[in-house]
């Protein structure tokens, strides 16, 4: 027999088109700022990007681009993509994917050609632009995918500031105690699993509010480490500072992957630290979307009750995600005092944590957006401060505002849809 | 951990709003619960300061031998940092001049930016609202102040009363927008004012390097306020209390009535509460989001104001400290009540106050203060855990004497 | 498989939810458990599929002691369960939903789906549903959805399947659809254990039915008894099925809506062109199965939707376009089908509940200071005047039971002079005293010359409050007919039919429409009920 014949949906499928015209005013304020900015205003004279070095096996010619020229195309294109947008919104009901992607794409080529042109040398090492970016970009991988293994099993993860601090004075007092670089990297990730655990056990045993737990918890670690930073590592024995000298983990270039242009100097030319990024980037990934565990942990953070139904156990799920963001934290965090600098101080993580919690909500809860994310979080960050030195027509600090200002974008619906786990932040109480 | 979740009542969270969900918590304990939070805290931090004491760790390398002189050790080590805690906040008669001598007004001048910031958060706290940005609204708030107090020349009475609304005015709009952005499009606003609060960093570093700098200056930092713009002193020249305080007990006042008695706070406890039922009687909760905020952000700028205009007297891009922080756990304490909140600021100003006399005088770094800190308000939100510890603790005193 | 539950007992604090059950559901029979909302069925489901642990009592299964800690051990052992509100995730598969827990996998833990996309195909054949293992969840319709979950069990080799308020989504004409695939599962062994408080459905498809009230077994009937018989088990004492109400007099039409459509911020069309007007002194009664527009009817006259088209006249006054505030002042008394979502502040005492949508006017509050003197009298008053069971009307509102709570907000809604008055399922979850005294002051408001329209999933409450009855299908009306029309035009209507080709269909029913032969079982049992 057949009954489903007869079924009629019960849920209504007619469609109009709703138009939301955020996306449209928004390139066309970028566009206008473009014409303005880039055309209308731009440098005169040529930007170089230089993307070999001298001592690079392959030698690739330097890129030079006229910056008045150059900012007039950019700026037209910019303005026909926008009216492109427009004229979808007001036919279809919505923007073509590429139309965004193109107009991203294209914006930042001539922001970026702009900022160059516009200053004193005119030009900048794209080398050194990226490999710089690593410095920041690498903790803040290591951060945001902490916050995906929490968030995605409904965890909100904001002490992701005070796992990465916990793992940086834990590593480098470690380091420094056992003269063994590893020893601290174990130890930074126990030290972000400590963190972790009393975000999981506050939120999900005493069900305190997540976020509450995670903005304590960061003031907690800043206490306790800079408590513990003057009272231990200030010490010094025989005038020198013994507990702040921690051992540096090596760098570890693999041979002809370092060599690729660009890219070889920026992620092949890397401590363990940073082959662990590449690998934990593609394994959680690839553990989330196509695995039992993965599978799991999206039910638990999606819909929670029905993962229970079906014999998943909900909180025990939660606990060991939070204790393993925690682990990974703890790694990012030793790379501040184990690779990219010298010696642990207060507070040294400055605020990244937050910013990679941005790059998670920008890179949409999936761990190779928010790798990207982090990337070209980096990179504005790199940029700034190479900038500071090379006098700009933009000041740095605008720079370092991108990141936050363009979460807040992606928050509000402006840049593409972002939506967090739909338990994300739930406690789960049986019954 | 399951069973004791599985006997349970049976509510169903998914019934009610976050807000709410986080606002039963925070009232529900008892103020003992609160008193033994402060306890445990302290407890906690007594340890760590015994620990990391020299003469601790000197003496305990012949614990076996001599038990009692590790005990003395740890006594002396927490009873003499606790001890020049209290005489810094209260009254220390063994400080070389009698203004030393009375640390009790160093409290009430700490609490002052920490009353209204607490009372930022508290008032968003009751309309649903995780206010986590006060650090940027008090940033902009002190840097509008700044903008009328150092760049302009007013008569006297009237150049303060300007500082005053222009703090108000600079923390309403940093506030605002997240208040708007929550209204308009759904973006959470705890992530959209901590974005807020490091944009403001950013943005304020950048008037100091530029428009706001101060004449001659190579660092980031504005000139002076006028005279005619500052908070004039309570005590006379040899205390920094100010008018600022008098303010923050005003708000307090207002803030109370706002909440209890006033027909908008009525509005802002029901969307706090249950944003759906207040929609459906006729409240415009998107509009009482966007005024919450507005309010909530003017509260924080005037904790601004009581930076520059009462003790700061000069804009730099740290002039908020960790008071934005220091704001959440001062209305958690609080209970999310307007005087909870000032008498929360109280013990905490007293811990900063305090924090600063124990670091000189007992060598005991003054970040303990925000161990203690986080540690009171991690326990006064988890009660059963509170609870826990003193039942486990009871049961044994017990066995002891049996 | 056989099953028994010996003394189970499960409470909630102070609260018993089942005290001292015995059940014994033998092998292959649709064993059905009956009983009011609340009346602990659920409750003890969960017990049963390890959900919850009970306080007292032990599960057998063929005779033989078993210990669930969890629904794992429960499936493990046969059990299989479709909750009331599905247990699938929104924004998976329907092969992803159906592995999740007891997933296949390769080496690493790598996902294998393939397997159970081909278990899903064959279940799917056996019983001639129609699922693509493929298809997102959030994009089926409910009655896919519920078959999703009846696969999910039969994946697990459940032999016995719980099925808890299965129909309460379902159109009439689904609901018969399920009842045959119930008879399926009996004829391949399957045992099941039917929750509802629908006595016709149980009556049409059980073997034994028991019946609990108030977390108690009160006995056991054969499904052969007569309803009335069956309702006073489930009640508690002898109840009239019918409100006496005098009939309608209708006066002049004041409320008038006209073409209007209401769309969701993706452009659905959750209300499609309707069109009808309601008189003063006279009940309107919308029914359909849930989920059809009937919310976003009552919530569109009330303003709370942004994308409407078309006209709704209040006294001459247009209210499209106007905010919540403004059409509450305009007249408009409203209860809205949760409310505890909607209609009430738990945390707020019942005092502040009493004012939530009145509280800036006078004398409740004067320059926007509340007056807490005269709210509290008002307080007094109102809880008196309605019979809330209350210590003191500064309790917070959701210590009340649910009676008690409707009862408030009824309380407010009808405590001003209104111009027009909607309720939406005014006793859900209502005991069955208050339902009586709820409805009693619904007509009351009626009798005093208000329009009235009532919104209401529960035939029987249609039948009894509408002067005329209006149908929603799909966001369309279905049209208006009598209010003593017969229970199978208003499932025809249910279902999809428009009034003339329902009523068409049933004038001549040698005709063999697949409609009309479905829902004639329902003929019998409207006899028992009259």
């Amino acid at each position: 027999m057949s009954v489903t014949a007869n079924i009629k949906p019960s849920k209504a499928v007619d469609r109009v088109a709703i138009r939301s015209w955020k996306n449209p005013i928004l390139l066309g304020v970028l566009a206008l700022f473009a014409v303005v900015v880039f055309a209308l205003l731009g440098p005169s004279g040529d930007a170089t990007f230089r993307i070999s070095q001298d001592s690079d096996v392959w030698q690739v010619p330097n890129l030079v681009l006229p910056t008045k020229v150059f900012g007039i195309v950019v700026a037209l294109l910019c303005v026909g993509l926008a009216v492109t947008a427009y004229r979808q919104m007001k036919q279809e009901g919505r923007i073509a994917k590429w139309v965004t992607m193109a107009f991203a794409v294209v914006f930042v080529v001539g922001l970026l050609v702009w900022i160059i042109g516009g200053t004193k040398t005119q030009n900048i090492t794209l080398v050194g632009l990226f490999t710089g970016a690593m410095l920041i970009t690498t903790p803040l991988v290591f951060g945001s995918l902490s916050g995906v293994l929490c968030e995605r099993s409904g965890v909100v993860n904001i002490a992701i500031e005070g796992q990465l601090l916990a793992g940086a004075f834990t590593a480098a007092l470690v380091a420094s105690i056992t003269q063994n670089a590893f020893a601290g990297l174990l130890a930074a990730a126990v030290a972000g699993m400590l963190v972790s655990f009393l975000l999981a056990a506050f939120s999900i045993k005493y069900v305190v509010n997540q976020i509450i737990v995670g903005v304590v918890l960061n003031v907690l670690v800043s206490g306790l480490t800079g408590f513990l930073f003057e009272k231990i590592m200030k010490t010094k024995v025989d005038g020198v500072t013994i507990y702040n000298q921690p051992v540096h983990l090596p760098d570890l270039p693999i041979p002809f992957l370092s060599e690729i242009p660009i890219l070889g100097p920026m992620l092949f030319r890397q401590s363990i630290i940073g082959y662990l990024m590449l690998i934990l980037v593609a394994a959680i990934w690839f553990g989330l979307f196509r695995t039992r565990w993965g599978l799991r942990i999206r039910a638990v953070g999606e819909h929670p009750k029905a993962a229970d139904t079906v014999g998943i156990n909900v909180n025990r799920t939660r606990f060991l995600n939070v204790l393993a963001g925690g682990a990974i934290a703890g790694v990012g965090g030793a790379y501040f005092t184990l690779v990219a600098v010298s010696s642990f101080s207060k507070d040294m993580t400055g605020g990244l944590g937050f910013i990679a919690l941005a790059a998670l909500i920008f890179g949409r809860w999936n761990p190779i957006g928010a790798a990207l994310a982090a990337l070209l979080f980096g990179v504005a960050g790199n940029l700034q401060s190479i900038l500071s030195l090379a006098g700009t027509p933009i000041d740095g600090q605008f720079l370092a505002m991108l990141p936050y200002a363009l979460t807040i974008l992606a928050v509000s619906g402006f840049v593409g849809k972002s939506r967090a786990p739909a338990a994300d932040g739930e406690p789960y109480i049986k019954g | 951990m399951s069973e004791t979740q599985t006997v349970k009542e049976p509510t169903p969270p998914a019934k009610e709003s976050q807000g709410s969900q986080v606002f039963r918590e925070i009232m529900s304990g008892s103020a003992m619960i609160s008193v033994l939070a402060v306890f445990v805290a302290l407890v906690i931090g007594g340890i760590l300061i015994a620990v990391t004491d020299p003469r601790v760790s000197a003496s305990s390398g012949y614990f076996f031998a001599d038990p009692g002189a590790t005990l003395s050790a740890v006594w002396s080590a927490v009873s003499e940092a606790y001890g020049a805690l209290w005489r810094g906040a209260t009254y220390d008669p063994t400080a070389r001049t009698w203004q030393g001598q009375l640390g009790i007004f160093e409290t009430l001048t700490f609490a002052t930016p920490l009353i209204l910031s607490g009372l930022a958060v508290t008032l968003a706290f009751r309309a649903g609202l995780f206010n986590i940005g006060a650090q940027g609204q008090i940033l902009l708030g002190a840097t509008f102040a700044g903008i009328i107090g150092f760049q302009m020349q007013l008569p006297p009475v009237i150049h303060l009363l300007a500082v005053i609304l222009a703090g108000a005015i600079g923390g309403a709009i940093w506030g605002g927008i997240a208040g708007f952005l929550k209204a308009r499009t759904g973006a959470h606003e705890v992530i959209v004012t901590i974005m807020l609060n490091y944009i403001a960093v950013s943005l304020v570093l950048y008037l100091l390097k530029n428009q706001l700098k101060a004449p001659g200056s190579t660092n980031p930092i504005s000139a002076q306020m006028h005279d005619t713009a500052l908070f004039p002193l309570l005590l006379g020249p040899n205390f920094r209390l100010n008018a600022g305080f008098i303010l923050a007990i005003l708000a307090v006042i207002v803030v109370a009535w706002l909440l209890n008695r006033s027909t908008l706070g009525f509005e802002y406890r029901a969307i706090g509460a249950n944003p759906k039922a207040a929609r459906t009687a006729g409240m415009l909760v998107s509009r009482g989001y966007t005024t919450v905020m507005l309010i909530s952000g003017a509260l924080a700028g005037l904790a601004g104001v009581a930076q520059i205009a009462g003790t700061e007297k000069t804009l730099d891009s740290d002039i908020a400290g960790s008071i934005g922080f220091d704001a959440i756990t001062v209305a958690l304490l609080g209970r999310s009540k307007p005087w909870g909140t000032f008498f929360a600021a109280l013990l905490f100003g007293a811990f900063k106050a305090g924090g600063t006399s124990m670091a000189v005088n007992a060598d005991v770094s003054i970040d303990i203060v925000a161990v203690v800190q986080s540690l009171i308000v991690l326990f006064i939100a988890a009660p059963p855990l509170i609870r826990s510890i003193f039942r486990i603790k009871a049961v044994r005193r017990e066995g002891a004497s049996a | 498989m056989k099953l028994e539950l010996r003394g189970i007992t499960k409470s909630f604090g102070a609260l018993v939810a089942n005290d001292h059950i015995d059940l014994v559901v033998e092998s292959g029979e649709i064993h059905s458990l009956l009983g009011e909302n609340g009346a602990g069925k659920s409750t003890l489901m969960n017990v049963l599929y390890g959900l919850y642990e009970p306080t007292a009592g032990e599960i057998l299964i063929d005779d033989k002691p078993v210990m669930f800690a969890g629904p794992a051990d429960a499936m493990a052992a046969g059990i299989g369960m479709v909750h009331q509100h599905f247990m699938l995730v929104p924004v998976f598969t329907v092969a992803e939903n159906v592995a999740l827990g007891g997933e296949t996998t390769g080496f690493g833990g790598i996902l294998n789906l393939d397997d159970t996309r081909r278990k899903i195909r064959e279940i799917s054949a056996r019983f001639g549903f129609d699922v693509d293992p493929d298809a997102l969840v959030d994009e089926l319709p409910v009655g896919v959805q519920q078959r999703v979950e009846i696969i999910k069990a039969l994946v697990r080799n459940a032999k016995i399947l719980i099925l808890d308020e299965p129909t309460a989504v379902l159109t009439p004409q689904e609901t018969d659809e399920l009842m045959d695939i119930m008879g399926q599962l009996k004829s391949n062994g399957t045992s099941i254990v039917f929750i509802s408080h629908k006595l016709r459905e149980v009556k049409a498809v059980s073997d034994t039915i028991t019946v609990i009230r108030r977390g108690k077994v009160v006995g056991s009937a054969d499904p052969g008894a007569a309803t009335t018989e069956l309702a006073s088990m489930m009640v508690g004492r002898a109840v009239s099925l019918t409100l006496d109400k005098a009939d309608a007099e209708p006066g002049e039409v004041t409320f008038k809506v006209s073409n209007l459509t209401v769309m969701n911020d993706a452009g659905q069309r959750l209300l499609n062109d309707i069109s009808f007007s309601v008189a003063d002194g006279e009940i309107l009664a919308i029914a359909g199965v849930q989920g059809n527009g009937q919310t976003e009817l009552t919530e569109a006259v009330l303003g709370l939707h942004k994308h409407i088209q078309g006209s709704i006249m209040l006294d001459g006054r247009e209210l499209v376009g106007r905010s919540v505030r403004q059409v509450l002042d305009a007249g408009v008394g409203f209860v809205p089908e949760d409310r505890q979502d909607d209609g009430l502040v738990g945390e707020f005492s019942i005092a502040e509940n009493l004012v939530l949508d009145l509280y800036t006017q006078e004398p409740y509050s004067r320059w926007g200071s509340m007056n807490r003197a005269v709210i509290a009298k008002n307080a007094k008053e109102k809880v008196a005047e309605f019979d809330v069971r209350t210590q003191s009307s500064q309790d917070a509102a959701d210590t009340l039971s649910g009676g008690n709570q409707q009862k408030v907000v009824l309380a407010r809604e009808l405590s001003r002079p209104l111009k027009l008055f909607i309720a939406s399922q005014p006793t859900r979850g209502v005991d069955v005293g208050s339902i009586e005294f709820l409805h009693k002051r619904i007509v009351a408001e009626r009798d005093g010359g208000t329009p009235v329209i009532i919104v209401s999933t529960e035939l029987d409450e249609v039948l009894e409050l509408g002067d005329r009855i209006a149908v929603l299908y799909a966001g369309r009306l279905m049209g208006i007919v009598p209010g003593k029309s017969s229970r199978e035009l208003l499932g025809l209507m249910m279902a999809g039919l428009p009034a003339d080709e329902a009523q068409a269909q049933l004038d001549a029913p040698a005709a063999g429409s697949s409609g009309a032969g479905d829902v004639a079982p329902a003929g019998d049992t409207e006899g028992e009920r009259s």
